[in-house]
Parts: C-alpha cells; sequence; structure tokens
C-alpha cells in the first residue's frame, strides 16, 4: 500500500461480501417496495432522483444548444420556454431538494447516531411513493404540452396569461413538497429521540447537524410553498383574486409566499452538501473538523437566517425601500456562516495528513466553487449592485455555482464516499479521478463565462439575444459538452463497480463514523445490538486504539 | 485543420472586438455602481485566493507523504472570531455602500424630466409628456435627469437598460419609477428581464441618448400634434370627469386644479400626497380615495380606461393650473343637476381642496 | 431534548423482556415509540400551522386594503350558525379527550362511545357548514358563480345588511366583497377538509376500538389523533372571530 492513500481494502482473494446484509435479505420487487428498511428507501431514491437529473440535464443540453446562435432557430421560443421552466422545476424539487437528503441523509443517519431505522419508517416509504407520483405527474405535464411560467410560477402570468399545463405541474410539485417535509420530519424525530446512548448532540457528526439544519427548513418552509402553489391553482380554476390586480388581490403577495420558501428552499438544498463535505475533509485529513461547534451552529445560523431575507428576492420589483435595507442587512448576516464554514474546512486540514482519493477531489472542488457561489451572492445581497446584476445571467451563473457547484460536487463527493459503505465494493478510483477533473473543468467553462455575460447584461430566460453575447455563449455550451461527459461517467463505472469492484471490507476510509464500524453492506436492523457511543466524533486516536484492541486480541 | 481554423479565426476575431467585462457606462450612476461592483469583485478575488492559497499549502504542506501523522487540533476561538468579523465587517461596508446607490437610484430628483412607460406582452410603450408615442424604443437628451414611471398592462414586466446600470420592475395596478442621467450619447439595449411569456426575448429595444439639440430636433419630427396633457384633456371631457370636478362652488368632485403634489386629507380620516400612483388610484379605486367633504359617488373606471388613458389623465390632472378650460366646457355643456351637487359640497366646511376659482390658489 | 440518550439507557435494560406485539422493531422500549411517534405529530401540527399561516396572511392584508368591502361582507355571515358550530366543535374536542383518557385507562366501551359522539358531532359541524354554505348560494354569495353584488350596493334590498345598517358600498369597494367570500370559502374549505380527513380516521379507529385495539395498552394512535383533532379544532377557534365576529359592530 503507497503511503499516498488511507484505502485500506481486505485481501480481495479471501474477502467476501457479508452473506446476510440489507441487500440479501429479501429478493423480489415486492420486497423492495413494500420495504421500511431506510437504507433500501435510499436505494430507491437514488435510482429515482438519477433519472429526474439526466431528464434535467437532457433539457439544460437542449438550453445551452439553443442559445449557441443568437437566433431562436433549434427551439421556437415557446418551447425554449418550456424548456427552461422544466429544466428548473425538474433539478429543483425532483433533483437537488430530495437528492443529499432522500439518498445519503436517509441512507446514514439512523447509521450514525446508532438507531435501526428512522423513527418513521412507514412515513419514510410513503414519502417516496409521494416522490414517485409527483415525478410521474410532472412528466406527465412534460408531455402532454409542457409548462412555460419557469420554475417560478411568477403571477399573474401563471394564473391568467398561460394556458400550458399550471395545474398538473403545480399539483406534482405540491406533492412533492409533502414527500420533502416528511423527509424532514423524520430527520428531525430520529435525530431527537434515537441517538444511541452517549451519543449527545456535540457527539453528533457534523453530517446529521447539517441534515437535522435543513429538516428545520423543509418541515416549515415547504407548506407555505404549499399554500401558495394551492392559492395559483385557485386562482386559475375559479379566480379566487387573490393575486390578481384586477380583482383587488396583489401580485407581489405571491412573490412573499413562494419565496418565503424558496429561498430557505436553496438552504434546504445546500446545507446537506455542506454536511457532506464535513465528513470527508475530515476523513481524508485524517482529522476532527476544525471548531467543530462553529460549523454545527453555523448550520443552525443558516436555517434560523434563512427564513428572514427572502424579500432579497424583489429588490426591484417596489416593495419599500426600507424593507430592501432590513432584508439586505439579514443576507449579509446570513453570508457570514457560510464563510465560517469555508475557514473551518480548510484550517482542518491544516497539521492533517491528507490523500487525494476521489471523494477529497470533489470536496476541494466544492470548496472553490461553492466560494464563489457564496460570494457572488454578496453581490446580489447588496441592494445596489443588485439592481444591475439581478434577472441576468450573473444570477443564473451564482446559483449555478451553489447548485451545481456546490451541491452537485458535494453529492459526488458523497456518494463515492459512502459508496463501499452502500453497496460494499469500491468505485473505480483513477477513472472517478479524472471524472471529478472533468467535472471540475467542464463546470468552470459552463458557468464563470455567464458571470461576465450577466455583468453585460444578458438577461436570463432568452430564446434569442444580441449577437454581440454570442462567444461567450458558445464558451459556455462547449463547456456544458464537457460537464455532460463528466456525469455520464460516474454513472458507468459505478453500475460497472457493483459487479466488478473490488470488495470494500468495513472500513476502507479508516474512517471514525459510526456507520463505518459496521459490516459493508450493513445488516437490515443496522445493529444487532444499540452500540454504546463513548468517544467524540471524529476521534482518530479512538480508531487507533480500536485497530490495536483487535490486533492484539486476534494475535 | 484547414477548414476548421477559419471559423476558429472568426470566433477569435470575435471575441477580441467584442470582448468587454462591463458594458458602457453611459449614466451618472454607472461609475459610482461599477465602483462598488468592482470593489466587491476585489473582496472577491482576495477571498478566493486566500480558500484556494490554505487549500493548496495546507496539501501540499500535510500531504500524507510528508506528514504521516495528524496532529488532533480542537479549534481555536481566536480565528473562529477574525473569520466571523472581518468578513462581516466587510459585508457591512459592502451593505451600507449598496443601500447608498439604491437609495440614489430610487429616488429622483425635483427635476426630473417625467415618462411613462407602459410593459405589455411583448413590447414597451413610451408616452412622452409632448404627446410623441414610442414602441421599444426610447429617446432621451443627456445631461438631464429623466424619471421613468413604469406600469404593466399584463403581467410582470422588467424594464433594464444595462448600459445606465439601472432596472425596474414594471408589475401590473401599480406605478414604479427609476431614474437615471445619461452622459455619453449613443444607443443602447433595453431588455425585458423579468420572464414574461412566450415572446420575452423579443421585448427588447433601444434607448437613444441625444444631445440636447438632436433632442429637439427629434422632438419636433415626432410630434403627433398633441401633448399627452392635451390627450388627457381630451379623455377628461370625453369621460364626463367634468360633470363633478369642475371647480364650481356646488361641484360634486373636488377641483383638481393644482391637486398633484399637494397634501389631502381623506375621508378615512387619512393625509396623503397626490402623487402619481395616488391619481391613478383615486380613478381606478375611487372610494379608497375620497377627499374628505365629498360623498363617496365617483364611479370606478377600472376596465373602461386602459393604462395609456390613465396616464394621459394623470399627466393633464398633473398640469392642471387653473380650470378656465374645464368652465368653459361645462358652462357650454351644462350637464349638472345644481341640487344634488349643492347638497353635497354644502356639508364640506374643511374640505381639503375648496374649488379654486381663480385657479391660482396653492393648496 | 438532550434527556433522550438517559432514557434509551433506560431501554437497554427494558430491551431484555419481550416486546408488545404494539412495538415496531426499530424502537428499544414502548416509550421511545410513543415519545417519537408523539413528537412526529407535533412537528407534523407546526408544518399545518405554517400552511394555514399563508391564507391568514393574505387575510389579514386584504382585510386591511378592503375594510368596508370585508366588514360588510362578514355581515353576511349567520353569526347563529357560527356560535353553534363553534360549541359543537369544543365539545367534540371535549368527547375526544374523554376518547384519549378512556383509551389510556383501558375504557373500551367509553372510548367507543367517545369517538362515536366525537364522530357525530364532526359531521354535524360539517351539516351546520353545509347549511351556510347553502344560504351563500342561495343569496349569489358563492364567488365565480353568478356572484351577485346586491347586498352591497343596494343593502336596503337584504334584511341582513339593513339589521346591521349597512351603507352602501361604491361599486369598487362593493366588488372587494368578493375577495372576502372567496377567502371566506377557501378558509373554511381547508377547514372542512381537514374535518373530513379526520373523519374518516375516526370511523376507522371506531371499528378498531370496538376490536380492543387502543385498550390494551397502546394508546399512541388515539393521542396522536387526538393532537390532530385539537388542531383542527383552534384553527376554527381562530377562523371564527376573524370571519365572522370581528367588527360586528363598528
Amino acid at each position: 500500500m503507497s503511503s499516498a492513500t488511507i484505502v485500506n481494502l481486505p485481501d480481495q482473494s479471501t474477502a467476501r461480501i457479508p452473506k446476510m446484509n440489507y441487500l440479501s435479505k429479501e429478493n423480489g420487487l415486492l420486497s423492495w417496495l413494500l420495504t421500511g428498511d431506510h437504507k433500501r428507501i435510499a436505494i430507491l431514491y437514488l435510482i429515482s432522483i438519477s433519472f429526474f437529473f439526466f431528464i434535467g440535464g437532457a433539457l439544460a443540453g437542449l438550453i445551452r444548444l439553443e442559445l449557441l446562435t443568437p437566433q431562436s432557430d433549434l427551439l421556437a421560443t415557446d418551447t425554449y420556454n418550456k424548456v427552461f421552466s422544466m429544466h428548473g422545476i425538474i433539478m429543483i424539487f425532483f433533483f437537488l431538494v430530495p437528492s443529499v437528503p432522500a439518498t445519503l441523509g436517509n441512507f446514514l443517519i439512523p447509521l450514525m447516531i446508532g438507531a435501526k431505522d428512522l423513527a418513521l419508517p412507514k412515513i419514510n416509504l410513503l414519502s417516496w411513493y409521494l416522490y414517485v407520483g409527483a415525478g410521474i405527474l410532472a412528466i406527465y405535464a412534460m408531455i402532454t404540452g409542457g409548462v412555460d411560467t419557469g420554475w417560478t410560477f411568477t403571477t399573474p402570468l401563471s394564473t391568467h396569461y398561460v394556458n400550458t399545463n399550471v395545474i398538473t405541474t403545480g399539483i406534482a410539485i405540491f406533492i412533492a413538497g409533502f414527500s420533502s417535509i416528511f423527509t424532514g420530519l423524520n430527520f428531525i424525530v430520529t435525530i431527537h429521540k434515537m441517538r444511541c446512548p452517549g451519543m449527545t448532540w456535540f457527539r453528533m457528526p457534523l453530517f446529521v447537524w447539517g441534515h437535522y439544519a435543513t429538516s428545520i427548513l423543509m418541515v416549515l418552509g415547504t407548506p407555505v410553498l404549499a399554500i401558495a402553489l394551492v392559492l395559483v391553482i385557485l386562482e386559475r380554476t375559479v379566480g379566487i383574486g387573490v393575486f390578481d390586480p384586477a380583482k383587488g388581490g396583489d401580485p407581489l403577495l405571491f412573490q412573499h409566499l413562494f419565496w418565503f420558501y424558496s429561498h430557505p428552499a436553496v438552504y434546504i438544498m445546500i446545507l446537506p452538501g455542506m454536511a457532506v463535505i464535513s465528513e470527508v475533509i475530515s476523513t481524508f485529513s485524517r482529522k476532527r473538523v476544525f471548531g467543530y461547534t462553529a460549523v454545527a451552529f453555523s448550520s443552525v445560523a443558516i436555517a434560523v437566517f434563512g427564513f428572514f431575507v427572502w424579500a432579497h428576492h424583489m429588490f426591484i420589483m417596489g416593495i419599500s425601500n426600507y424593507s430592501v435595507l432590513i432584508f439586505s442587512l439579514l443576507t449579509m448576516l446570513v453570508a457570514v456562516p457560510s464563510a465560517i464554514k469555508i475557514f473551518n474546512w480548510a484550517f482542518t486540514l491544516y497539521k492533517g495528513s491528507i490523500t487525494f482519493e476521489t471523494p477529497m477531489l470533489y470536496a476541494f472542488g466544492f470548496m472553490g466553487l461553492f466560494t464563489i457561489g457564496g460570494m457572488t451572492g454578496i453581490f446580489l445581497g447588496t441592494s445596489g449592485t443588485d439592481i444591475h446584476l439581478t434577472e441576468t445571467y450573473f444570477i443564473v451563473a451564482h446559483f449555478h455555482f451553489v447548485m451545481v457547484g456546490g451541491m452537485l460536487m458535494a453529492f459526488l463527493a458523497g456518494l463515492h464516499f459512502w459508496w463501499p459503505k452502500m453497496t460494499g465494493r469500491m468505485y473505480p478510483e483513477k477513472i472517478s479521478q479524472l471524472a471529478a477533473l472533468v467535472t471540475f473543468i467542464g463546470f468552470n467553462l459552463t458557468f464563470f463565462p455567464q458571470f461576465i455575460l450577466g455583468t453585460l447584461g444578458m438577461p436570463r430566460r432568452y430564446a434569442s439575444y444580441p449577437p454581440e453575447f454570442q462567444v461567450l455563449n458558445v464558451f459556455s455550451t462547449a463547456g456544458a459538452t464537457i460537464l455532460g461527459v463528466g456525469y455520464l461517467l460516474p454513472v458507468l463505472y459505478l453500475t460497472w463497480s457493483l459487479k466488478y469492484g473490488e470488495i470494500a471490507g468495513d472500513n476502507p476510509w479508516q474512517a471514525t463514523g459510526l456507520e463505518w464500524q459496521m459490516q459493508s453492506p450493513p445488516l437490515t436492523e443496522n445493529f444487532r445490538e444499540i452500540p454504546i457511543m463513548d468517544h467524540e466524533a471524529y476521534d482518530y486516536e479512538w480508531l487507533e486504539r480500536q485497530k490495536e484492541k483487535e490486533v492484539a486480541s486476534v494475535g | 485543420m484547414s477548414h476548421i481554423s477559419p471559423v476558429l479565426w472568426q470566433f477569435l476575431v470575435k471575441w477580441l472586438t467584442h470582448f468587454a467585462l462591463f458594458p458602457p457606462e453611459a449614466s451618472k450612476i454607472a461609475p459610482q455602481m461599477d465602483a462598488l461592483y468592482f470593489f466587491i469583485v476585489l473582496v472577491s478575488l482576495v477571498g478566493l485566493t486566500i480558500v484556494i492559497l490554505l487549500v493548496l499549502g495546507f496539501s501540499i504542506l500535510y500531504s500524507k507523504k510528508r506528514h504521516p501523522v495528524a496532529v488532533q487540533i480542537e479549534g481555536s476561538t481566536l480565528l473562529e472570531a477574525t473569520w466571523t468579523i472581518i468578513p462581516l465587517g466587510l459585508f457591512l461596508v459592502m451593505f451600507v455602500w449598496g443601500a447608498l446607490i439604491y437609495f440614489r437610484v430610487y429616488t429622483p430628483p425635483a427635476n426630473a424630466m417625467n415618462i411613462y412607460v407602459v410593459g405589455k406582452q411583448w413590447m414597451w410603450k413610451a408616452e412622452h409628456p409632448g404627446g410623441q408615442h414610442e414602441i421599444n424604443a426610447l429617446h432621451i437628451p443627456i445631461n438631464q435627469p429623466i424619471q421613468l414611471t413604469l406600469i404593466s398592462q399584463d403581467v410582470f414586466h422588467s424594464f433594464s437598460i444595462p448600459a445606465f446600470r439601472v432596472k425596474r420592475e414594471a408589475i401590473p395596478g401599480r406605478y414604479n419609477s427609476v431614474w437615471f442621467e445619461a452622459t455619453t450619447p449613443g444607443t443602447y439595449h433595453i431588455f425585458c428581464t423579468q420572464y414574461c411569456g412566450t415572446e420575452h426575448s423579443h421585448m427588447i429595444g433601444e434607448v437613444y441618448a441625444m444631445t440636447p439639440e438632436d433632442y429637439r430636433k427629434w422632438l419636433a419630427s415626432s410630434t403627433s400634434g398633441a401633448s399627452l396633457a392635451q390627450n388627457g384633456e381630451r379623455l377628461f371631457a370625453s369621460l364626463s370627469c367634468t360633470a363633478c370636478h369642475n371647480a364650481r362652488p356646488d361641484a360634486r368632485g373636488p377641483s383638481l386644479v393644482n391637486v398633484y403634489g399637494s397634501r389631502l386629507r381623506l375621508s378615512n380620516g387619512e393625509s396623503i400626497i397626490a402623487n402619481d400612483a395616488y391619481l391613478r388610484e383615486a380613478i381606478l379605486d375611487p372610494s379608497q380615495h375620497v377627499t374628505q367633504g365629498f360623498a363617496p359617488i365617483m364611479p370606478t373606471y377600472q376596465g373602461q380606461v386602459s393604462e395609456e388613458g390613465v396616464i394621459a389623465l394623470v399627466e393633464y390632472i398633473k398640469n392642471l393650473k387653473s380650470d378656465y378650460r374645464i368652465q368653459q366646457t361645462t358652462t357650454t355643456t351644462d350637464l349638472l343637476p345644481e341640487s344634488e351637487g349643492k347638497a353635497v359640497s354644502s356639508g364640506s366646511k374643511t374640505a381639503g381642496l375648496n374649488p379654486a376659482r381663480t385657479g391660482m390658489v396653492n393648496q | 431534548m438532550s434527556d433522550s440518550p438517559v432514557m434509551t439507557q433506560g431501554a437497554l435494560e427494558a430491551a431484555e423482556h419481550a416486546h408488545p406485539p404494539y412495538q415496531r422493531h426499530h424502537f428499544e422500549t414502548v416509550d421511545q415509540q410513543a415519545d417519537a411517534t408523539n413528537f412526529a405529530m407535533w412537528v407534523f401540527l407546526l408544518t399545518e400551522v405554517m400552511f394555514f399561516g399563508g391564507l391568514f396572511t393574505a387575510y389579514l392584508i386584504l382585510r386591511n386594503w378592503y375594510y368596508p368591502a370585508f366588514v360588510a361582507a362578514s355581515h353576511q355571515l349567520s353569526i347563529f350558525w357560527g356560535t353553534t358550530n363553534t360549541g359543537v366543535l369544543i365539545t367534540s374536542s371535549f368527547t375526544m379527550a374523554m376518547g384519549v383518557w378512556c383509551a389510556e385507562t383501558r375504557r373500551k366501551s367509553g372510548l367507543v362511545l367517545a369517538l362515536v359522539a366525537t364522530f357525530v358531532l364532526g359531521l354535524v359541524f360539517l351539516g351546520i357548514k353545509g347549511i351556510e354554505y347553502h344560504e351563500k348560494w342561495e343569496k349569489h354569495h358563492v364567488p365565480g358563480f353568478h356572484y351577485s353584488l346586491q347586498s352591497f350596493i343596494n343593502p336596503s334590498s337584504d334584511p341582513v345588511a339593513q339589521e346591521y345598517g349597512d351603507k352602501a358600498l361604491p361599486m369598487d369597494m362593493a366588488r372587494k366583497t368578493e375577495l372576502y367570500f372567496f377567502l371566506y370559502f377557501a378558509m373554511t374549505g381547508m377547514h372542512a377538509l381537514h374535518m373530513i380527513i379526520g373523519i374518516a380516521i375516526l370511523a376507522f379507529m371506531i371499528v378498531r376500538a370496538r376490536a380492543g385495539a387502543y385498550t390494551s395498552g397502546h394508546v399512541t394512535f388515539v393521542e396522536n389523533f387526538g393532537l390532530y383533532w385539537h388542531f383542527v379544532d383552534i384553527i376554527w377557534i381562530f377562523l371564527f372571530p376573524l370571519l365572522y365576529l370581528i367588527s360586528r359592530h363598528q
């Protein structure tokens, strides 16, 4: 074993995947469709969100191809509008919101806190069914004509001026919302009530803290989106008038209700990503996360402040100048915890013993891209520069840096990191490092030119644009092609590794979390008996002592 | 290679000739906003460099090869405080600086020339005070503050001139405003930046910033014969507004002479400045804007007057300095049933707006 | 909540004993199970609060804007039926609380009786709501369906408006009454939907209670349903004054 890696695999000639595990316990489709096991539900989620990711990705590809030329020649304007609307809806509600929580969170939270399952396994399964039902409805809406309101459903456009499938899509998002409420509710209850003996709040891995903060946002924010959508649907069906200026309603009220969810929603999307990064950085630098408490509380701070910044999406809509002041100030405050996290991760590396496996590469990618994404958020939170930059490609680039550069990188980091735990087999290291690199390059090439485009004033959601913007758009489209390759590669080699990957053993990364102290893949009931947590999180010295003990007992 | 290179060459030329990091600075606010923009860019670059240096430096110094055993460190309150307080301080500087610019952009000066802009799917219609109409174009003189009063006829639109660094949403049901002072003559883009439906990307136009002489020439050449206020006067008469707002002692409605900009006391006890937004609402939603001393008898004109019509009426009322012409109209048409009107206005001892016979009374 | 590890430590010892049949495999003790599901119900009710919160916000903003219209329109609601319904609902909350007590003290027939009473009272509430809706239908106060402004622009034609001495509203304000009724139907409708769901669950519970499912020590379901029922009750306690009572005597 070279000293440049910490990978510690069992002897491949003798190693076997344990006969009894959650994957082999029962067979047949029904045993999956009726399962209450959080790990199986996580796998179901993983398959379904990957499906939606590639639909959303294909739509993104169409967008970039259309924008190769200034005219709307590949797609007619109304088709283009439907394509970007469905891209946003699918990526946000059917990929980003459930991505890490419903897959990795579902799989790992009970393992990490020493519980046999989530508190409400049936509700967990129900949330997957709601998700799938909502997804089918959304795809049905897309096939039967699509929707062209943008994912923001701005009234009165969505209520009075389009005749596409707004109602069907609205219902789909409403149902998907309940799916995420149930996931969040389950996490909150599990984290409060199911921790094993000795697992105090400050011994929990930061992954769990991040998901706790996310769950609060899901539980409190999503119902407000639900009611906003119900009112839009009522407006379209019976003309309720609450958002209709002609009847005396207020279209800005919709903006308030919508962003009251949809701003916290971006934290729903990024906090689990941050949660993953804490685990990965710690493991591959063999060190406890620098300033554990600060990182834990910054997650909660983001969740709390995140609820009070929604009107920064409305700075130029004509809300009072003084409320702009307040919301701009609060936006600055919510940026601070993110900065704290970045520096804490950087200092976790200090005096560590760092290795560079794929999850770590993705995590480095995350740190760079999220720093850019976060800092460009400051441009938009500053009320003065927001006037010029909002509603342009600057904002598109900003949230793609956070959502794709941040969240998707973190998701891939986590997926590679826990892949051996989930499947019992390693992914191929070299090609996955290549994929991480390709993704990083492709991503920057795609989205960095969009910052310049936005500063130059190119508006978002344009099917055609003035010709002087073409060169940068060509760069962006070229980058998207590379990015597409970067995302396809993992699908191929991860699928390959299910059969041909090396046997991973219990703890290939020699990580400290409870989930690594059990067999891979885990047993259906996780723990034969409930463990007792007798050390702090990220205690690598404890791990060393454990190993010595094992050697001693074997010897 | 040989058949690809012309394409690449074309691109390179395009890239070199069109390359810019920011649009032209063609208004007074643009350099100020760019100063803030580049300040934040600078801070971002410094921040990003620090993060990259830390990550790269530590990766090299403490890679497993060089540093096989990690040293466990709990954290450092001093460092935590440093990277909490320094970013917070910088963010607060940006907040204050940004707020100053924000207030500047959305607080028009008193001497600004007002142009109305109506957004509708999918065009921008500009109404100049001189009666000039434009679609997807806006002619303005340089070195003069221009205020745009924006409204939408249907969905949310957003009026954006990147070269001036200004942008404001045009939303249905209320006036929004923004102002700028162009400094460099030229032709610049107008974009609709709020997604507004199928032809959103075609809702673009050009703003023509002209020297004052050119602007005068343009005004003269594109006049439609009547000014906006004159159009408003015609509409005022044809909607029979003069039946009540006629400045007679027994009028059923308050006189509108010099009402613009004055402080009105409403029948619900509120006191309000009569600005554009107030006048618009008083026409479309009259019962909520009844001047003290008058009965809420005015019918709503919602659905009867287009947004352009309302704009013409507002412009007319704004410029109404004398009721001479109104009285002329009413004496010839004589629409007024005397008794009813008397009953109403006799109770109006404290009327905020007494009918001003001379037309010179400044409220 | 930091006490829960301690609790689970106790759970370890309890795990030695045989599990009751209703204990799910992933919980260590019945207590933990009850505690967790109970907590889950509270969190769920929190999401419900946020859900109704959106409607309440819309109502309060528009009420503030169109005060005269909202006052005149609220006079059209029947205070008699509203008060009766409030009484019915509070009584049903009481019977539900009795049901929870019966389940906890293992009184099977008492539980069945209490659940049936709650069920019936729930239906009575919906029935009365139906009468009120029907009244609105008769008077053309259902927005969007032949909505009539007569009661507001011409109050003398409407005995209810006369009773309150309503003044005629100008046309533009009178139109805003439609918004009030929209919100009235949306809010009470959403509440009624929660009632219907509750009643359906009650019917299921009555059957199960007769089989003795809740009187053998496993009362979590009854307790949690009780929480839900009280929550629906409390929503009404907010709806009733907002829609019926305030500005009755202006």
